[in-house]
């Protein structure tokens, strides 16, 4: 049962990988120019020398077989060599994926932890100020563009020089406000539709305790969708701090990112983007299990 | 035993208008009594049930007196009300799909009510849970199983099991088994009537479902079950059922009672006797009788002023008729 | 009564099965079987059975909102069964299917005028004028008044909206309603309202009914024959004739 649902979904992750990776190099394809584009302006190097740059880049064969030639090296690790830095990705990647993970898996604890006690609190005391407060403030905060705000955190740190730039605390700073009131929303709505349903209410009426009923009933019934939204922020692991790294500076996958578009690093951007993709995969996988180990109604059917 | 004396329960929709659902009632039920509330949807016959237990939403506000056994339940300190919850009074509620948490195993769910009024070992608290089980005609290998496993009649059986498994004293029944069809329906009520010496005040808009109790009160307790009439929030007449089958005096009560008795022969197209009109919406309910606008008898008097409840013949009625 | 005693749909060994489960575990479920079955112009028949008996397996059939693997059905001297798809299209204005809680199945942002109109739109019936007079005449024949044609369905109570449902399923002149557990959902008094002007209704309009219903009280006087299901098949056939 659980067998056949993890080979099926590892059949629909390696399905998804292939469409990722087809379509991330069909995009780069149809963008004009390639590595060496810039490099052809440049009068003092010959069209010889150039032309054996393409030939060793292998710029000169056809799309289907760079595609292949970056399976079997993917299949064998290495994911293709960068152009521009003359070595395989996977070499060039692993550190910089694991910065990112180090501020994204940080910052997103911190937002759990933050928004998990929060949202229930607030959940619990519906309608009051400290709620309505909350509320009001986390439409505010959803409100602000991100780059707005890591821009506003840049300079009063500048400012203060209460944070180094380029560290850690700086880029944690910005990223957890900016996932923060998203959680915290859908915590306290979770809560809140879970404390109204018929059983809660009947298990009040049985003279259960509060403490019980909030433990044992409303959480964990609120936990279904926050598994799921869980599933996602893993997910976005790897894709959602690309932009705040590039504005504070944080050596991860984002300024690498981007410079590699830029530069039509073939092999990078398709690296990263089917790193990307493994994540989101995992993510959902993970909160499928999730589900699956808290509800028997999925587990039995 | 239970005592409410003029109960007036309003909603506020957050504009700072207030509606009135339940417009003063006096309900008195005494030990081992069977009593029905009967009334359309709407009528406030839930919000009345609910109020009981002090399980209605904050946006309610309840005045009055409710009274059981001689402690004022409105005025209960919480963890008073909650060991009174379940132990003396318990509830059954319309929908048991609804009223059983689906993550969790059924047996559990009735060992938990169990659990939370008394501090009995672990063996203790399964045996009785057991019990009231098998009380009603569930095998306890059923408790394993999780509520989306179990039929509807069988989610309607536990949730009794966990209302009788503390021997309450009385026994609020919100429109029981209303959805399985007439045969089941009548089975568990008849069920309920069978397994427990408490007092049952059910809420019920078929009147049918009160005949089933009725013959089954009579039978094994000897008491005749008591009807209350309710039309937009109030009590327009109340009586014993038998007494009201044959005589009832309100034009409400005769309509609904006369409506779900088996009426003309098949085929023959004979009219059923409806009312006609809306039921009341109590945000227009007019300063006279709230029945007026649908009443086939009604009098100049009756769209003036509302009509006072007098005693006739032993019932109680609220009509300018009588 | 008068009534036109002839056939208008007859049901000929109808059978349906469904496959239960994935394709690798999949099971067949006999649904119905050989169901056989006739209802007369203007007449009332009325379908019973637990639930899981295939009644409302059957209703969707007559409908043709299903496919019966096997048998044929006939409608006023036609084999539906046999006619080509968009033939049959044709007589689904002729049977209307009134589905459960029919109250909650209207769009609460429509007008009563938009929601008894929105058929006639569809097959394109006569002009916005002619509509707009038919969706009154329509409305008044189910007992509501004409100021509600203006109103939101959701200020609409509940047996208001029972009555909006059946001006909509009438607006095609259908030959056959099936109401399928229809007015479960309303209070007794709203149920006998509303059975009494299914009477009118079809005196008026010489119209059958398929009434499928758990509780046979409040039906039993308008019908002419009771059908009992059972797994499928049917046990029992009762004909009352006055």
């Amino acid at each position: 049962m659980l067998k056949s649902f993890l080979l099926r979904r590892l059949q629909h992750t390696l399905l998804l990988l292939t469409l990722v990776s087809m379509g991330s190099f069909l995009l780069l394809e149809l963008a004009p120019g390639d590595f060496l584009t810039e490099t052809t302006l440049n009068p003092r190097i010959s069209p010889q020398t150039l032309a054996s740059l393409r030939d060793r880049f292998g710029l000169t064969k056809s799309l289907p077989e760079r595609y292949f030639y970056w399976v079997r090296s993917a299949a064998q690790g290495e994911f293709g060599i960068s152009f521009a830095y003359d070595m395989p990705v996977r070499a060039l990647i692993w550190p910089r994926m694991l910065s990112t993970l180090l501020l994204t898996a940080t910052s997103l604890g911190l937002a759990w932890m933050i928004a998990l006690p929060l949202g229930v609190w607030a959940a619990a005391r519906q309608g009051s100020w400290p709620d309505r407060l909350l509320v009001l403030s986390t439409s505010g905060f959803l409100s602000i563009p991100e780059l707005v705000f890591a821009c506003g955190i840049l300079i009063i740190a500048a400012k203060t020089q209460w944070l180094r730039m380029g560290g850690l605390p700086l880029a944690v700073c910005v990223l957890t406000p900016v996932s923060l009131p998203l959680l915290l929303r859908h915590i306290r709505a979770g809560v809140l539709t879970a404390s109204g349903a018929t059983y809660v209410r009947a298990a009040r009426a049985h003279g259960v305790s509060e403490m019980r009923l909030w433990f044992r009933h409303v959480l964990p019934a609120a936990s279904h969708p926050l598994i799921s939204l869980f599933g996602l922020s893993v997910a976005g692991l790897l894709s959602s701090s690309l932009l705040v790294e590039v504005v504070v500076g944080w050596p991860g996958l984002g300024p690498l990112f981007l410079e590699a578009v830029g530069a039509r690093d073939f092999y990078v951007v398709t690296g990263v983007v089917s790193l990307s993709a493994i994540f989101l995969a995992a993510g959902t996988l993970l909160a499928d299990m999730l589900l699956y180990f808290c509800d028997p109604r999925i587990r039995m059917n | 035993m239970l005592c409410v004396q003029k109960l007036r329960i309003s909603y506020s929709d957050g504009k700072g208008n207030r509606t009135a659902v339940v417009r003063g009632i006096d309900l008195h039920i005494a030990a081992g009594e069977i009593v029905g509330i009967l009334g359309e949807s709407g009528s406030g016959k839930s919000t009345l049930a609910l109020s009981i237990l002090r399980l209605l939403p904050v946006s309610a506000a309840v005045e009055g007196s409710i009274r059981f056994q001689d402690e004022n339940l409105m005025t209960l300190p919480a963890e008073a009300l909650r060991r009174l919850r379940g132990d003396q009074i318990a509830f059954i509620f319309q929908d048991a799909g609804a009223a059983l948490n689906p993550v969790i195993p059924v047996g559990r769910q009735v060992e938990e009510v169990i659990r939370a009024h008394r501090s009995w070992s672990h063996d203790r608290v399964r045996e009785q849970a057991k019990k009231s089980l098998e009380q009603v005609g569930v095998d306890f290998s059923i408790g394993e199983a999780y509520p989306h496993q179990l039929s509807g009649g069988q989610l309607q059986r536990v949730q009794i099991a966990q209302a009788l498994s503390c021997e309450p004293a009385l026994i609020i029944a919100d429109e029981p088994a209303s959805g399985l069809d007439a045969p089941a329906q009548a089975g568990i009520l008849e069920m309920i009537v069978r397994r427990t010496k408490a007092a049952l005040l059910v809420i019920t808009h078929q009147p049918s479902s009160l005949r089933v109790l009725s013959i089954g009160a009579a039978m094994l307790r000897g008491l005749p079950t008591r009807v209350l009439v309710m039309y937009a929030g109030q009590v327009v007449e109340t009586g014993a059922l038998d007494q009201l089958e044959t005589s009832a005096l309100h034009p409400y009560t005769q309509a609904l009672l006369s409506c779900s008795k088996p009426c003309g022969r098949p085929g023959q197209r004979q009219k059923l006797p409806a009312i006609e009109g809306q039921p009341a919406s109590f945000s227009r309910l007019s300063r006279g009788c709230a029945f007026e606008p649908r009443c086939s008898r009604r009098l100049p008097v009756c769209a003036e002023r509302e009509p006072q409840s007098s005693h006739h013949a032993g019932e109680e009625i609220r009509c300018f008729l009588v | 009564m008068m009534t036109d005693r002839s056939t208008l749909v007859e049901v000929r060994s109808v059978t349906k099965s469904f496959t239960r489960g994935r394709w690798y575990s999949a099971q067949r479920v006999l649904a119905l079987d050989s169901v056989t079955l006739s209802i007369h112009c203007g007449s009332t028949v009325a379908l019973v059975g637990a639930s899981g008996s295939g009644k409302s397996t059957l209703a969707r059939c007559i409908a043709q909102m299903e496919k019966p693997d096997g048998g044929e059905i006939w409608f006023d001297g036609r084999n539906l069964t046999a006619l080509a798809p968009s033939a049959c299209r044709r007589f689904r204005t002729r049977i209307q299917l009134v589905p459960q809680n029919v109250a909650a199945s209207l769009n609460p942002r429509w007008t009563a005028a938009q929601i008894v109109s929105e058929p006639l739109c569809v097959q394109r019936w006569g002009r916005a004028n002619d509509r707009l007079r038919r969706s009154l005449e329509l409305i008044e024949s189910v007992g509501l008044d004409s100021s509600t044609l203006q109103q939101n369905s959701s200020h609409l109570s509940g047996g208001q909206r029972t009555r909006l449902a059946l001006a909509r399923a009438l607006a095609l002149e259908p030959r056959l309603l099936i109401l399928d557990e229809s007015l479960a959902s309303l209070d007794l008094l709203l149920q006998a309202q509303i059975i009494n002007l299914l009477i009118d209704l079809q005196a008026r309009h010489s119209l059958a009914y398929l009434v499928i219903a758990h509780d046979m009280t409040l039906v039993a006087a308008m019908t002419d024959k009771v059908v009992e299901l059972q797994q499928g098949k049917i046990v029992r056939q009762d004909v009352y004739t006055c």
